[in-house]
């Protein structure tokens, strides 16, 4: 089990150990949020910093992690000259939107690319649209996507020019999950169970400060 | 060369061609389709093939007339970390099959001459290390597509 805020007082953490009993006999969900959802994948509450950033989405508009405050992000690294493993990822996480319903309007995929210099707003617009309406890409300056990277230690390389100006990027394959309030929550791997990550995307889109 | 000499050699080819059937022979594909993406970005095929012959066969590579470019590729996820890799052949075992899939073995197709709609059916000729060529047709798919989708599956 959790270990109650410090700040919290005393009524209140007691009040927050009744619901977690709740919780725990299947009832409903609501207040006591941290670090207590049963949350299915890799728990990442508390070791993880809080979603943050200034990149340019793919309208060409700057935007910044609190623009996205409100809302349940599911954050993947990538670049769009990747033809297998970007995609499929991609593919599988407008699956799991679809099987959210109504609710994946308060969701959004941010598909950061790795690859600045070949991912500009209005290649990314039309890549991230093919999979989901409610899927954004984010580029920006070299430095700036290495330090969001680097916030969340996921890690890419890019490899050797082929010849004609092709060459490959190595990346993290995680796709990082946070609740509406921008805290780190869940770390998913590609091969996740699509069950499990509807399950906890239910949970996390119940919690937190609704918009 | 003198005219025996060739005749012989002519013999010889048909003997070893009517015992060693080709390695296109004996594959059959199904499943075949292309995850299209937008504009001119580089494209994954996959396709399911099945060996009945008594010999391996590998699989080298595909050409296409729409596509001036065609590798065969693997993607790995090791430590967390995405990759793709060029490689050299695709073995299919004797009396067995092997799958070009996402997240694994695919053809990764560049440089498209005529845009790839979703719907449309490409050819590729597929290659084999003994010279051999098999033409599948490859349905187009969606980019959000998980699979060959009803078309092929039938």
């Amino acid at each position: 089990m959790t270990i109650p805020d410090f700040r919290m007082k005393p009524h209140h953490a007691w009040r927050c150990a009744v619901l977690l009993l709740l919780l725990a006999v299947g009832s409903v969900l609501g207040g006591c949020r941290d670090q207590t959802l049963p949350l299915r994948l890799t728990n990442i509450s508390g070791h993880m910093p809080d979603l943050d950033f200034q990149l340019t989405d793919d309208h060409g508009k700057t935007v910044t992690g609190a623009d996205y405050r409100g809302k349940v992000v599911l954050l993947y690294f990538g670049y769009t000259h990747c033809p297998d493993v970007c995609p499929l990822t991609l593919a599988q996480l407008h699956v799991v939107m679809q099987r959210l319903g109504p609710q994946a309007d308060d969701a959004r995929i941010l598909f950061v690319s790795v690859d600045p210099t070949r991912d500009t707003p209005e290649v990314m617009h039309a890549y991230v649209n093919a999979f989901d309406p409610r899927a954004v890409g984010l580029t920006g300056s070299a430095r700036a996507v290495e330090a969001l990277s680097k916030r969340y230690r996921s890690a890419f390389t890019r490899g050797p020019d082929a010849g004609n100006g092709a060459y490959e990027v190595s990346h993290s394959s995680a796709i990082y999950v946070f609740d509406r309030d921008g805290r780190a929550r869940v770390l998913a791997t590609p091969a996740a169970s699509r069950d499990d990550l509807v399950h906890d995307l239910h949970l996390l889109l119940a919690t937190g400060a609704q918009p | 060369m003198k005219p025996f000499a060739l005749a012989s050699l002519l013999a010889g080819l048909l003997l070893a061609g009517g015992v060693h059937a080709s390695a296109a022979d004996h594959v059959h594909a199904s499943h075949g389709w292309i995850r299209v993406l937008p504009g001119t970005l580089p494209a994954g095929a996959y396709v399911t093939l099945q060996n009945d012959g008594d010999q391996p066969v590998a699989l080298n590579g595909a050409r296409s007339t729409v596509y001036a470019d065609v590798m065969l590729h693997r993607s790995s996820t090791e430590g967390g970390m995405s990759r793709m890799a060029m490689v050299d052949t695709l073995d299919i075992p004797a009396h067995g099959q092997a799958a070009l899939a996402p997240a694994g073995y695919h053809l990764m197709l560049m440089q498209p001459g005529t845009p790839v709609k979703p719907g449309d059916t490409v050819t590729l000729t597929l290659t084999f290390t003994d010279g051999s060529t098999l033409p599948v047709d490859f349905v187009a798919r969606p980019a959000n597509a998980m699979d060959a989708g009803d078309h092929s599956a039938h």
